[in-house]
């Protein structure tokens, strides 16, 4: 009987690797303080995501004010759709024509980042590579098949699979060494920190309140452990007599 | 002051049942660390049902607005996050308490003569809270609400002649739809916490009639004139207890020595529950999953489908038969079999302390084979995990069996009369 316990624990650590995407995921290193990247982020998103996918859970004015741009400078240079500060960033695409077009609506993005992950998305919008038998002329490594266009072409260029010849086995062989742009606006250490603005913002937009409720969270928690001292001493008071 | 207290007392027996229930209450002194679940359960509740009237005023239980309501909540609600949280983290920390609460009845005997019924009464409690569980998880209308759903009530419709119109009669639709989510708002709501909260008046009021167990499993109370002036408690205790037993010198009142204790517990059980509510609400993913932050789409099935964490080890027991109706047998089974617990268990002794090494190995094993259960429901399908669960399965039930065949005649330890010091 023992033996079996003991076999059980061993067999539970080596379960944890679960099936996830092809390939390893690339760490984004976000960081919701950092107000300049978080508004670098809401200005690719307007730019370059809202023409399709859309925030309908939250509302200019609150992202203005939670990412330090004052309402006037928003509406003047991150606002495009709809016509009061205070209204939900929605995209003017009909939805049932998006369907069509792409063969699926593209997902609202309120809390994309909370479905995928910082660091899906961090890969995700890096990896697209030049496929030609597909729809739009692009594939992608972290979601094949992906019905989305390239739309950050313009600043990454266009991307290829590099292939080097490399020894295997005394043979030479073409090996996959990753994907390589060019033609963009952007170099790629520029494009990288892009994306990690974008996710960065779209980690903002999954949960508003994530900072407000560390900082509270701090409080709360140096309020407990002084509670428990007091309740700790006030019970060993009580105990003297019992023990 | 005590002028009106009395007017009071004379019309409802307000210092009456605080003295009877608390202050005068004996509780054995040796009472440890496993004793502190029922309290933290009673607080989760209160939590869950305070926040949860919080939460019924800005949510829309349709399935046009379901999702968007909640998220509404979070981010333009003052403090509706933090209400949230409080719920979503509650619920699973309600299982948390509760499961170790169970384990403790076990390892002490605490459903052997003459707490059955106490026993029973909390597997009630359970039960209702797996419902209560389960309809509250659908709610935010997320996809694993939806696809959870679809799962969960299909089960029902494994069952010969009536399966079919039954799910219909549950889902209140053909499919799983708005009607379906607004009749589980009503039972979420007000129902089933109804019925918890008098299932737990009884837990109570049963614990309070045959008294507390403790980690020895020996009785505090003993046939009245059996003992000594010397061996008596000198705590007052209320007549209630003492006109029909001598207390023994092994307890101390529920109020203040017994709350006191449990309020350490508390400081150490929120410290957790608030260092997860504000820095990790999803818990990777375990207390949120992530697939529920994408609105429900019965067009798109999700990659895999999970029920939360809690139920994962009934669903890999489900799983693990190829039968459909078989296998929600055996599901019902697993929890039917902790109900007659009181009733497998043939030993006259409680505590795995005097009890066997064979005992002691059932216990841990029953444990283990419980949360690898839960590993098994609650990742992705592979082949020997089929394998695996049947084992887990057979085991599973094995502990029930085992304990039955040897609990008759189990060689344990004598027990002493009054607690050792």
């Amino acid at each position: 009987m023992r033996k079996l316990v003991v076999s059980l624990l061993f067999l539970v650590p080596g379960l944890v690797l679960a099936a996830g995407p092809g390939i390893p995921l690339d760490k984004a290193n976000y960081d919701l303080t950092d107000k300049a990247s978080l508004q670098r982020g809401a200005q690719l998103f307007m730019n370059y995501c809202l023409g399709c996918h859309q925030q309908q859970y939250q509302r200019y004015q609150r992202t203005f004010q939670d990412i330090g741009v004052p309402d006037e400078l928003g509406q003047e240079y991150l606002q495009f759709t709809g016509e009061k500060v205070t209204d939900y960033i929605t995209t003017a695409m009909p939805q049932e024509g998006a369907a069509k077009w792409f063969g699926a609506p593209p997902p609202d993005l309120t809390l994309v980042a909370r479905v995928r992950g910082a660091d899906w998305l961090y890969t995700y919008l890096r990896t697209f590579y030049v496929d030609e038998s597909k729809t739009f002329g692009v594939n992608n490594k972290v979601f094949p098949n992906v019905g989305m266009p390239h739309v950050l072409q313009p600043l990454q260029g266009t991307p290829r699979e590099t292939y080097e010849e490399r020894m295997i086995d005394g043979e030479m062989k073409q090996v996959y060494v990753g994907l390589k742009a060019e033609g963009g606006k952007l170099s790629a250490e520029e494009y990288d920190q892009a994306i990690l603005d974008l996710t960065n913002y779209l980690v903002y937009t999954g949960e508003p309140a994530r900072l407000e409720a560390e900082s509270i969270g701090r409080w709360v928690l140096v309020f407990i452990v002084v509670l428990g001292i007091f309740v700790y001493l006030t019970k060993k008071e009580y105990w003297r007599d019992v023990h | 002051m005590s002028g009106f207290l009395n007017w009071i007392e004379q019309r409802i027996p307000m210092m009456r049942v605080a003295n009877m229930h608390a202050i005068q209450y004996p509780a054995p002194r040796n009472m440890n660390f496993w004793y502190v679940f029922g309290f933290l359960a009673t607080i989760v509740l209160v939590n869950q049902i305070l926040t949860g009237i919080w939460l019924t005023m800005n949510f829309e239980p349709s399935a046009e607005r379901a999702f968007a309501s909640v998220e509404y909540i979070m981010r333009e609600i003052d403090y509706g996050w933090l209400l949230r949280y409080m719920h979503s983290t509650g619920a699973s920390a309600f299982f948390i308490v509760v499961y170790l609460h169970m384990f403790r009845g076990m390892i002490y005997g605490s459903y052997q003569k003459p707490r059955e019924l106490l026993w029973v009464f909390g597997m009630l409690i359970y039960l209702a809270l797996m419902a209560e569980a389960f309809m509250g998880y659908v709610l935010p209308w997320g996809q694993m609400s939806y696809w959870g759903a679809q799962v969960i009530v299909s089960l029902f419709g494994a069952i010969p002649v009536i399966g079919p119109d039954l799910v219909v009669w549950i889902q209140g639709d053909y499919v799983i739809s708005g009607a379906t989510l607004n009749r589980f708002f009503a039972l979420h709501v007000i129902a089933l916490p109804l019925v918890i909260v008098i299932l737990v008046f009884l837990h109570i009021i049963a614990l309070h009639e045959v008294g507390s167990n403790n980690p020895d499993g020996i009785a505090i109370k003993h046939k009245k004139g059996s003992l000594p002036e010397s061996e008596k408690t000198k705590w007052e205790i209320h007549e209630y207890y003492t006109s029909k037993y001598d207390i023994a010198d092994d307890v101390v009142p529920f109020f203040p020595h017994i709350v006191l204790k449990d309020l350490i517990a508390f400081s150490v059980f929120l410290f957790a529950f608030c260092y997860i509510m504000f820095f990790a609400p999803e818990m990777g993913g375990y207390f949120l999953e992530r697939p529920n932050f994408e609105i429900a789409n019965p067009l798109k099935t999700p990659e895999h489908i999970f029920p939360v964490w809690y139920f994962t080890p009934f669903y890999a027991i489900l799983k693990a038969v190829p039968d459909k109706l078989f296998g929600v047998i055996m599901m019902f089974a697993a929890i039917a079999a902790l109900f007659v617990l009181p009733w497998l268990d043939r030993s006259n002794v409680r505590s795995w302390r005097y009890r066997s090494g064979l005992h002691k190995w059932n216990l841990i094993i029953f444990a283990l084979v419980f949360i690898f259960l839960g590993y098994l429901g609650g990742t992705p399908q592979e082949n020997w995990k089929i394998t695996a669960s049947q084992f887990a399965t057979v085991a599973y039930f094995g502990f029930f069996v085992a304990l039955f065949l040897y609990s008759k005649h189990e060689k344990t330890k004598p027990v002493p009369t009054r607690i050792p010091k």
